[in-house]
């Protein structure tokens, strides 16, 4: 079962101490069962804001925002915070396998899937660390083997390949299209880096700041899988110097 | 080589205080009923310690100061939830829980005794009563320290309320609420004493003060140590019980 979201005319305003503040305008996106949708946007343009509210986490303001069918409770949304948000007690794959423990599958079976997903992201020999133990950058990975556990039909990234070096990055990258051409999920994913934006999106939707606001949306023409030898490509030069120029504005 | 250099210090104090002690008995001539030397002490030490009517009154303290410390925690378990999770039994609750903290809570010691009778349930009272305070404040401080992008994750995953206390509100508030009950049992130890000073006839506060009415002051010292001795086992027990319990926390290994 995978998920459509129907976003129209959602708006956010945060009630502060100094006053109400817009965060986001309202806004229409439309999103297909499967597809991938990168969202690209300066720092403070809503991004996060938007992806919470897709995810449940916080209501919007006005407007209507409809996943089909999540809300039916047939279907698991995977999500990948800014920060990592491991729990410090429990050791690598204890957090990788929490989804699972909600579930209340068997210890023996998740923690299998656990120890499997810890080595799909590079960390099969930190399995027994205490989160602490770790960098950013593998706790962040460790957050993202979190949110594939349960096999997620939606799957909210926030910027999850933003604590990583250049080249783990690239890996994490084709690792995550391979994942998501065999799962058939609807991946929402935020991100600064243009260069990952082509390499992942099916359709990229760019933000605009101050105030918050959707202001394009680009289609990724590449088949797939996508390698790195695209980047060379004029078509992909093209797409990079157009966002760049959105982004500037 | 090191331990050896560590602990040195401590120790050359320690011996010193107690050559301090009896140097200055013999030299003053002082009368031992009211400052006996440690040389004396010593030599009734294990008479008095291991006799077993001292053993019995030491079995009923420690008893005592268990089933306060019991209550206390899970009361205070209990209420500090409730009190972290509503805001509305929070602002009930409030003037109780400032009461309770400013109180002299021993001066409520002859009322129990009214109440309770000058058996065990009045000691096991004065020292729930007394050890309350800290485990309810330090319950509610944790499960206050939660984190929200904690929070969230349990969201995102639709945990139920029971997976969000057991797997998040009860690790997130343990280190705080282990802190409070390390302060709780040395609080009810005190407790136990003092509501045996003022109603009964067992218990090693009931046997000091029977010693100091028969003057037997080097026998109150040794009820002091053995006092001392419980007090140190029970810390001891619950900072064994915290390491075993937050090994995963950073600031375990400073030795806190
Ligand atoms: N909880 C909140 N309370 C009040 N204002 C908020 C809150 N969260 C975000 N904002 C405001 O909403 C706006 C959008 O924030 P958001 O976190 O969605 O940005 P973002 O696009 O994710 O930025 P970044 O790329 O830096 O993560 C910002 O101006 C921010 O100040
Ligand atoms: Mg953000």
């Amino acid at each position: 079962m995978t998920v459509a979201i129907s976003c129209q005319q959602v708006s956010k305003t945060y009630e502060t101490r100094n006053g109400p503040v817009n965060a986001l305008s309202p806004c229409d996106l439309e999103i297909s069962p499967g597809e991938f949708v990168v969202l690209l946007g300066p720092s403070g343009c809503g991004k996060t804001t938007l992806l919470r509210m897709i995810g449940r986490l916080h209501d919007h303001t006005s407007g209507s925002l409809d996943l089909t069918p999540v809300e039916a409770g047939e279907t698991t949304t995977g999500f990948v915070f800014q920060q990592a948000n491991l729990m410090p007690w429990m050791t690598v794959e204890e957090n990788v396998a929490l989804p699972l423990r909600l579930k209340k599958q068997p210890k023996a079976t998740r923690m299998e899937t656990a120890r499997d997903l810890c080595s799909r992201v590079g960390l099969e020999n930190f399995t027994k660390s205490w989160p602490r133990e770790l960098s950013g950058g593998m706790q962040q990975r460790v957050s993202i083997a979190r949110a594939l556990a349960d096999d997620p039909q939606l799957l909210l990234m926030d910027e999850p390949f933003g604590a990583l070096d250049a080249l783990t990055r690239t890996r994490m990258n084709s690792e995550l299209e391979r994942l998501w051409m065999a799962s058939g999920a609807t991946v929402v994913l935020v991100t600064h880096s243009i260069t990952e934006a082509i390499m992942l999106a099916d359709r990229i939707v760019v933000m605009s700041a101050r105030p918050g606001r959707i202001v394009s949306e680009t289609r990724v023409p590449f088949p797939r899988p996508r390698g790195t030898q695209i980047e060379n490509t004029p078509e992909f030069q093209a797409i990079a110097a157009d966002l760049r120029s959105q982004l500037e504005h | 080589m090191n331990r050896i250099r560590h602990f040195a210090p401590g120790i050359v104090s320690v011996v010193g205080f107690f050559a301090v002690w009896e140097i200055y008995c013999r030299m003053s001539g002082i009368n031992p009923l009211i400052l006996p030397p440690p040389s004396q002490i010593g030599a009734i030490f294990f008479d008095v310690a291991l006799d077993p009517r001292t053993l019995r009154h030491a079995s009923i303290t420690l008893t005592e100061t268990l089933a306060g410390f019991g209550l206390a925690t899970v009361i205070g378990m209990t209420v500090g939830w409730a009190v972290a999770a509503s805001p509305l039994i929070e602002r009930a609750v409030h003037p109780f829980i400032v009461a309770s903290q400013v109180i002299p809570k021993v001066a409520l010691v002859p009322l129990f005794v009214v109440w309770f009778g000058f058996g065990m349930t009045s000691k096991i009272v004065v020292a729930a009563v007394i050890a309350f305070f800290p485990v309810l404040v330090n319950t509610v401080l944790g499960l206050r320290s939660v984190q929200p992008g904690h929070a969230d994750v349990f969201h995102s995953l639709k945990a139920t309320l029971w997976q969000r206390i057991w797997l998040l509100q009860i690790p997130s508030a343990l280190p705080a609420i282990l802190a409070g009950m390390e302060m709780a049992i040395v609080l009810a130890t005190i407790g136990a004493v003092v509501g045996e000073f003022l109603g009964g006839s067992s218990g090693l506060g009931y046997m000091a003060v029977a010693t100091m009415n028969a003057f037997q002051t080097d026998r109150l010292f040794v009820i002091i140590i053995l006092l001392t001795l419980i007090g140190f086992v029970l810390y001891a027990m619950m900072a064994g019980l915290k390491r075993a319990l937050v090994s995963w926390s950073d600031n375990q290994k400073a030795g806190s």
